[in-house]
């Protein structure tokens, strides 16, 4: 049987709207499988344009922050944009206290994401 | 039990494999604690990612990856205080070299955010035993009150 997917994405003009499925982005396994789907987005585009939608997430580890960087990373090489949305209260403290809210695309709403990668 | 006779303090200290399932027990069992005690939502987070980070740094780092090696944890938490202690069987490690992540030739770097999320976090973080042990304490935040 094929495993779930972590993600629920919906694409539309061109943009990858992707939603997180589970709520707590910890387990060392889950973020690798995370990983690995968006890797596959980012290999299918020609120029990947990514909207990372936050509003389910509640806990997220330093680990998942390296995976997200190196999704980010890997976005760049493809000269794509990437931006993330809706990320709450102690989420944000986690990308501040990082200083990751300077390196990634962090806007207020899904729209203001969009708007962001066109 | 009525909540009026719960314990206002408990303390455990326990022997784990390093896997998902004893983080999940670690820190459902923390967290339920600090809920009876009334600690707020920003406190129960801090300590879930320091737990998590504290967790994570001894089975990667100190056991290699290791999940069926022992970790030991233990933790007291009161109506104010919260502290946990991680202690790993590894080589360890010299916690002033690690880089700092938050410095801007490092923050495209994929890993070393753990322990810069713990200070962050929690309001008091030791490191001893060369790196084997870390013990960490957060106080209840007060709420404003109006």
């Amino acid at each position: 049987m094929a495993e779930q997917s972590m993600l629920q994405i919906f694409d539309t003009d061109g943009i990858s709207n992707v939603e997180f499925v589970e709520s707590n982005i910890l387990d060392e396994l889950a973020i690798r499988r995370i990983g690995d789907e968006l890797e596959s987005v980012i290999d299918r585009k020609g120029l990947p344009k990514i909207v990372l939608n936050f509003e389910n997430v509640s806990a997220l580890s330093s680990s998942a922050l390296g995976m997200l960087i190196t999704v980010n990373t890997k976005v760049s090489e493809k000269h794509g944009k990437l931006a993330m949305a809706c990320i709450k209260g102690s989420i944000r403290e986690v990308f501040r206290i990082t200083k990751l809210d300077k390196a990634f695309k962090i806007c207020d709403t899904v729209g203001e994401a969009i708007r962001a990668v066109k | 039990m009525s909540k009026d006779a719960e314990p206002q303090h408990t303390s455990e200290k326990h022997r784990l494999q390093g896997n998902r399932e004893s983080m999940d027990f670690v820190q459902q069992t923390i967290l339920d604690t600090m809920e009876r005690l009334e600690y707020g939502e920003r406190d129960l987070f801090a300590v879930r990612i320091a737990v998590e980070e504290a967790i994570a740094n001894a089975v990667l780092h100190g056991h290699q990856g290791d999940q069926n090696r022992l970790f030991e944890i233990s933790w007291s938490i009161s109506s104010e205080v919260v502290t946990v202690t991680v202690c790993d069987e590894g080589r360890g490690y010299d916690a002033e070299a690690v880089p700092d992540p938050t410095a801007d030739e490092n923050l495209t770097l994929p890993s070393g955010r753990g322990l810069a999320m713990i200070n962050a976090f929690m309001s008091d973080v030791k490191i001893t035993d060369k790196g084997r042990r870390i013990e960490m304490t957060r106080a209840k935040e007060k709420l404003s009150e109006g």
